[in-house]
């Protein structure tokens, strides 16, 4: 009877899940953390000193604070449709998780090394709109629908500079697989010769995630929360979560993208020992820390104008570099062999 | 020249970058937060917090009951009711504030002839519940007695300016 579990298939079984868990509870760990650091980044940015109360630099915060959602009450709107709206969260939250399956942390850490990873992650990214549209749709509330609205058509037009980004990066790599994308790096990283795509990019990941300064979504002065307004407790707390694994996820590929991923900046001997992970945390970091150092900085957009600048802005210029790139490729003969 | 300084600044996103770089540079400044309530800022002797009702160095109230106060409060807080008292002087049989009311203008302070109330420097006196804000005069009088050094203090520090 216990032969199931001397099964070759059940071992491997076994084996994926403890891989997945061991991504996703620091994950989630870092989350958490992600949340403080962004309250101490934006506070020291206006000279105040952020949560320092709760145990040592007040590191315990992101605890108490989930600790309070999870003794709060899960409030359903009357008019709600019940399911939908407690499926939305989910959907947001396992999402911005499941992305996490081709991401290489460093040389072979990745749970799936499938060979359209990078088309995966902006799949994923993209149906994450599904989570946002369908909490405003089932709370039936004014400033949860305005609000998916506005997401939905936000990511939706950044997506499309995100994937003439990703194009760009294709065509000078020659796979979509993003082990390959990083071992393209090895001599230099994209971010030098792409920087003005680098740019794109980190400004579409803004909207994408709907981060300051286009967190139109939940502009708290004309929608109360966004999407999320009609939400408390831990369906609260799966939004918040979503929406920061969605910020390092982005980062993380930025960092896949653009900056080697868990190459270090010169190959030399002493660098190489410092295992890949590290550098890959140390690149997602950086960016993560741009994302807070951002909000800290700019004002909110308005919505004409967001929508003008991903349309008559990036997506013209991106798609000017996807020509120029590829154009310069050819003409040097440069196009990578396995295209 | 202007032009195309403008335009390069432009292509460079200068404004963005500048205003991040200012972001940056604040980052690194101290904080000016005060550890309230374990730290607390200064305090003017003009500050006008919660109010008490003075004595005399010998023990005797100094109000008078002449009203002023009542009838200058713009707030209508302040409730007295007074009677001559065995030694034929006047006072109040009842000197009520509510301090849910009160506006905490200074106005009654001022009024007072013999700075019998005043506003002193507590501003920690939040409660529970409405009742505990309506003070009366056994409540104003054990203020006053409570803050008595720092009330005296501050009035002989603003005397020169009144």
């Amino acid at each position: 009877m216990f032969d199931i579990f001397y099964n070759e298939n059940f071992l491997a079984f076994i084996f994926i899940m403890l891989k997945i868990i061991g991504l996703v509870v620091p994950l989630l760990v870092i989350v958490a953390f992600l949340t403080y650091a962004e309250r101490k980044v934006i506070a020291s940015v206006q000279l105040r000193k952020g949560p320092n109360v709760v145990g040592p630099f007040g590191l315990l915060q992101p605890l108490a604070d989930g600790l309070k959602l999870f003794s709060k009450e899960t409030i359903f709107p009357t008019v709600s449709n019940k399911i939908v709206f407690l499926l939305a969260p989910m959907v947001a939250f396992s999402l911005s998780i499941a992305a996490w399956a081709v991401i290489p942390i460093a040389d072979g850490w990745v749970i799936s090394n499938i060979n359209v990873g990078i088309l995966y992650l902006f799949a994923i990214s993209s149906l994450s709109v599904y989570g946002i549209i369908m909490a405003g749709w089932a709370s039936n509330s004014k400033y949860a629908f305005m609000g998916a609205l506005r997401s939905a058509a936000q990511m939706v037009s950044y997506e499309v500079s995100i994937g003439l980004v990703i194009v760009t990066v294709l065509v000078c790599v020659g796979s979509l697989n993003l082990s390959d994308i990083v071992h393209a790096q090895k001599s230099v990283w994209y971010i030098f010769p792409l920087f003005p795509m680098f740019i794109v990019f980190f400004i579409s990941a803004l909207a994408e995630t709907n981060r300051a300064p286009f967190d139109l979504p939940e502009d708290e002065s004309s929608l109360v929360g966004g999407y999320f307004t009609e939400y408390s407790s831990m369906l609260f707390a799966m939004f918040f979560l979503g929406e920061y694994a969605a910020m390092i996820m982005m980062s993380g590929m930025a960092t896949i993208l653009f900056l080697g991923g868990w190459l270090p900046p010169f190959d030399i001997a002493i660098l190489n020992q410092i295992p890949g992970f590290i550098w890959f945390a140390g690149k997602t970091s950086l960016m993560l820390f741009t994302f807070l150092w951002v909000r800290a900085t700019f004002p909110r957009f308005r919505y004409d104008q967001l929508m003008r600048i991903g349309w008559k802005v990036f997506l013209p210029f991106s798609l000017l570099w996807v020509v120029l790139t590829s154009g310069f490729l050819i003409i040097f003969d440069l196009l990578p062999s396995s295209v | 020249m202007g032009k195309i300084f403008r335009s390069f600044w432009f292509i460079i996103l200068g404004e963005l970058v500048s205003g991040m770089f200012l972001t940056l540079k604040y980052m690194f400044k101290k904080p000016v937060t005060i550890n309230y309530p374990y730290e607390k800022g200064k305090l003017s002797p003009r500050f006008r917090g919660e109010h008490a009702l003075r004595r005399y160095p010998n023990g005797e109230e100094r109000c008078i009951a002449c009203k002023l106060c009542e009838a200058v409060c713009p707030a209508l807080a302040i409730t007295i009711e007074s009677e001559p008292r065995d030694d034929d002087s006047r006072r109040t049989t009842r000197y009520d504030i509510d301090m849910t009311k009160c506006i905490y203008c200074g106005l009654c302070e001022e009024a007072c002839p013999v700075d019998a109330i005043v506003q002193g420097p507590n501003y920690e006196f939040a409660k529970e519940s409405r009742e505990e804000l309506f003070y009366d005069k056994e409540k104003l009088l054990e203020n006053g007695d409570r803050w008595e050094s720092v009330l005296s203090n501050n009035i002989q520090k603003d005397k020169q300016f009144r």
